[in-house]
């Protein structure tokens, strides 16, 4: 069948959210309506990356990206674009008035900066069809390791290619494959780690919705470079649209062959078995996902022995990230001379980052290595809404740190994170402005060590409480002198004593703002002052009396009455009744309230 | 969500093919409750009574691990499922806010489900819609680019739903 256009709809999380089925099904209807439904293909994908103009719709041949569509926008595509021809430019994203619909996008910084290895078939292939990422170079590399390669050249090509970990440690892939293929067992494992527990990180979450079948592909690969028959893929439960989705990619893989017995007729054979984590995040650690897998709770083991050695059910075992194997393929074919060439001296390749929090172009962007952060924020990133401020990134999730306006030159790569007090982490990174307080953000993110903490040793299960204590009473103003000492002193012993990457890491959030904005943190515990005004215990919310007009909106509106005064002389607030709601202030028509 | 007792029996039934499906595949706890979870909305102490005995492990094995992941639930959620979004984009943008205005109107915290049974509010970790931050889930159905004011109008929506149903 030939199609004289294709509709692409995005149909990952955030666009599913924004309505993307609504605008599939009323797709279908208007060109039913207009007897083309057998001229036009539609193709659910998986993310675009630019979440944040949601729901996207790209059509082919023009190569038109339309963005915001609303069901209501439908029956206009279908009737100038898909019937007529025309453009409709209104919805187009980037330059509306382009000559060339496909060059609208060119100068987009969204996407023109962007170099896609990982997410290379991400909204370009519909995920759900085996045969479209065959004709991507699908599973040819999984061939080329077959029918031409050795296992140890398979795993020299890697260790010459400098992947590392895309996961959080950063750690050599091809290495960590070395150690396992030593291992001489008649039983072996290949583990993907897709718990993806940063939040605010999605992009394995993309992955496996957009391309699950380069998953597949690469833990296969892996299985014939170690030795191993079997692989598990570890899913959050939260993703059930990407679970889904490589269910159907597992069962198509296997009806052509490309997983089970003798894959392209040698004697290689492997399999694949889904399992859903159900929210710990401890379990992202890799010991805590074996024995999660295993059935148990999901608590880390010492190490050593390393799971290369010992892993699932005592079995030498590899685990890699999501992003990790979806690298694999692309450094097979194109080889690892030539992704040598991208990144950083340390650090080659990609790396996808999740922006989000205080930024116009929330979303996905996959970078070289080695790109600074100013490039990400402002150039691809659209800068800061509203003209704030830029305060400072976070990147590493709960077990990294903030990289404050200073630095914001900094090339990204691994070994410049760390160097800064943070780390790579899986990837997300988190824009924050002068509106956000530094400690408070500490504090959201030991809250949630303090929760997800798996209490095996104590000086994760006591020691994140005691910081969270500590943190607590700053930001409810009744922070006492010694205080920032002592969480420093907390924070040592708890990154030497604590048995996992969870516990080890735990602090450096805090130590991160401490090192970078002590000074908001001396504001809270000396002055009982929030410079940023979000601690609401020491909000005061004041009526600047020159710019009040007397109008008595915020006294009307006030939920507790603590507003009085005359008309057309200036208002007052009384602060024994006042409960820092904030009503008054959204209201305020001249701006004449002040939170401080 | 029904208490079960009803259907008792053939929730009972199902819950032992569930169990048959799993019985000798290694590392099976945790997928035979995933779906004796979906099958009675919770984990009420007699089903993990027959898990453990299904599959052949100790009680406090089973409990041992129900009590440890978030997703499963030793009580009942409400018949609509309130999940408020805490991931670090959802955070910097006023989730905290938005949690508060809604457990201020249901008069519940985390983790609690209102008497009647009709809602259940949980804070959840981050559902990956980053772009769409601060996002709320009600069931299955996703609210995204919210602000405070939007709550009392979304949670309305669910009362008057329910006054009709009645
Ligand atoms: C507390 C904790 C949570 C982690 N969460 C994840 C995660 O969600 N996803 C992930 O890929 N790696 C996570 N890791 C890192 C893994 O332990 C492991 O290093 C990684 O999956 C190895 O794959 P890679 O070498 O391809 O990065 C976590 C580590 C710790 C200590």
């Amino acid at each position: 069948m030939v199609y004289r256009s294709h509709v692409l709809i995005c149909n990952g999380t955030g666009c599913t959210a924004s309505k993307a089925p609504e605008l599939m099904a009323r797709l279908e209807k208007e060109l039913a309506a207009k007897g083309i439904e057998k001229e036009v293909k539609i193709v659910k994908t998986g993310c675009f990356g630019l979440c944040e103009k949601g729901p996207i719709l790209v059509i082919y041949p023009e190569g038109a990206t339309y963005c915001h569509v609303t069901p209501d926008d439908i029956e206009e595509i279908v009737n100038e674009h898909l019937v007529k021809g025309r453009i409709v430019k209104r919805l187009l994203l980037g330059d509306k008035d382009a000559e060339d619909v496909a060059k609208s996008l060119d100068n987009v910084e969204f996407f023109s900066r962007q170099y896609r290895i990982a997410l290379r078939n991400c909204g370009v292939i519909n995920p759900e069809v085996i045969d479209e990422y065959i004709a991507k170079d699908g599973y040819a590399a999984l061939a080329k390791a077959l029918t031409e390669m050795t296992p140890q050249q398979v795993i020299d090509e890697i260790k010459k290619s400098g992947l590392r970990g895309r996961g959080g440690g950063g750690f050599s892939t091809g290495m960590k494959w070395q150690f396992a293929a030593k291992e001489v067992n008649d039983q072996k494992y290949v583990c993907c780690n897709a718990d993806e527990g940063d939040p605010g990180a999605f992009m394995d979450r993309s992955i496996l919705e957009g391309d699950p079948h380069t998953l597949i592909e690469a833990m296969a690969i892996a299985g014939y470079a170690i030795g191993s028959n079997q692989g598990y893929i570890y899913v959050r439960a939260e993703y059930p649209i990407a679970v889904q989705r490589l269910n159907i990619a597992i069962e198509q893989a296997r009806e052509y062959g490309l997983l089970g017995k003798n894959i392209f007729d040698t004697d290689f054979s492997f399999d694949l078995e889904i399992r859903l984590g159900a929210g710990a995040f401890v379990c992202g650690e890799e010991t805590a996902l074996m024995t999660s897998i295993e059935g148990h709770r999901g608590e880390p083991r010492t190490r050593p022995p390393f799971p290369a050695v010992k892993g699932l059910w005592e079995k030498p075992t590899i685990l890699n990230n999501v992003e990790t194997y979806a690298n694999i393929p692309v450094i097979l074919l194109k080889g690892a001379d030539w992704f040598n060439t991208i990144g950083t001296e340390k650090s080659k390749g990609t790396k996808v980052f999740a922006i989000g929090g205080k930024i116009n172009n929330t979303g996905l962007v996959e970078i070289p290595m080695g790109t600074t952060l100013r490039e990400v924020i402002y150039d691809i990133g659209g800068g800061i809404p509203k003209g704030k401020k830029f305060k400072a990134a976070q990147t590493g999730g709960p077990s990294g740190g903030c990289i404050p306006a200073s630095h914001i030159d900094t090339p990204i790569d691994y070994d410049n994170l760390i160097a800064l007090g943070s780390m790579m982490g899986s990837g997300g990174l988190i824009v924050m402005d002068e509106d956000n307080c530094m400690v408070d953000i500490a504090k959201f993110f030991l809250e949630f060590t303090v929760d997800e903490s798996c209490g095996k040793c104590p000086p994760c299960r006591i020691g994140t409480k005691r910081m969270y204590e500590i943190l607590e009473r700053i930001t409810s103003g009744k922070g006492e002198e010694g205080d920032i000492e002592k969480l420093e002193t907390l924070a040592e012993s708890i990154k030497q004593g604590a048995l996992c990457g969870l516990g080890q890491t735990a602090p450096n959030p805090v130590l991160s703002t401490i090192k970078y904005f002590r000074d908001e943190y001396e504001a809270h515990v000396k002055e009982h002052r929030c410079p940023s005004g979000v601690c609401k215990a020491m909000l005061k919310y004041t009526i600047i009396s020159d710019k009040c007009k007397g109008c008595s909106l915020c006294s009307k509106k006030c939920p507790v009455s603590a507003i009085s005064g005359e008309i057309k002389k200036p208002y007052l607030i009384d602060q024994s009744k006042c409960i820092k709601c904030g009503v008054c202030m959204d209201v305020c028509k001249f701006a004449a309230i002040e939170k401080k | 969500m029904s208490c079960g007792c009803c259907k008792a029996d053939n929730k009972s039934e199902e819950l032992d093919k569930i169990i048959a499906k799993y019985k000798d595949s290694r590392g099976a706890l945790i997928p035979v409750l995933h779906e004796a979870q979906e099958l009675y909305g919770y984990l009420p102490m007699s089903v993990q009574k027959k898990v453990a005995k299904g599959l052949n492990v100790s009680l406090a094995d089973v409990y041992g691990v129900v009590t440890f992941y978030t997703q499963f639930s030793l009580n009942p959620k409400g018949k609509y499922k309130i999940n408020v979004c805490l991931g670090t984009a959802c955070y910097v943008k006023g989730a905290g806010q938005i949690y508060d205005k809604i457990a201020e109107i249901l008069k519940i915290k985390s983790g609690e489900c209102t008497p009647d049974g009709i809602f259940s509010l949980d804070a959840c970790r981050c559902v990956g819609a980053c772009g769409l931050a601060p996002v709320i889930m009600i069931n299955e159905d996703v609210y995204g680019r919210l602000a405070v004011d939007d709550i009392p109008g979304i949670i309305q929506k669910y009362f008057d739903m329910e006054a009709e149903a009645v």
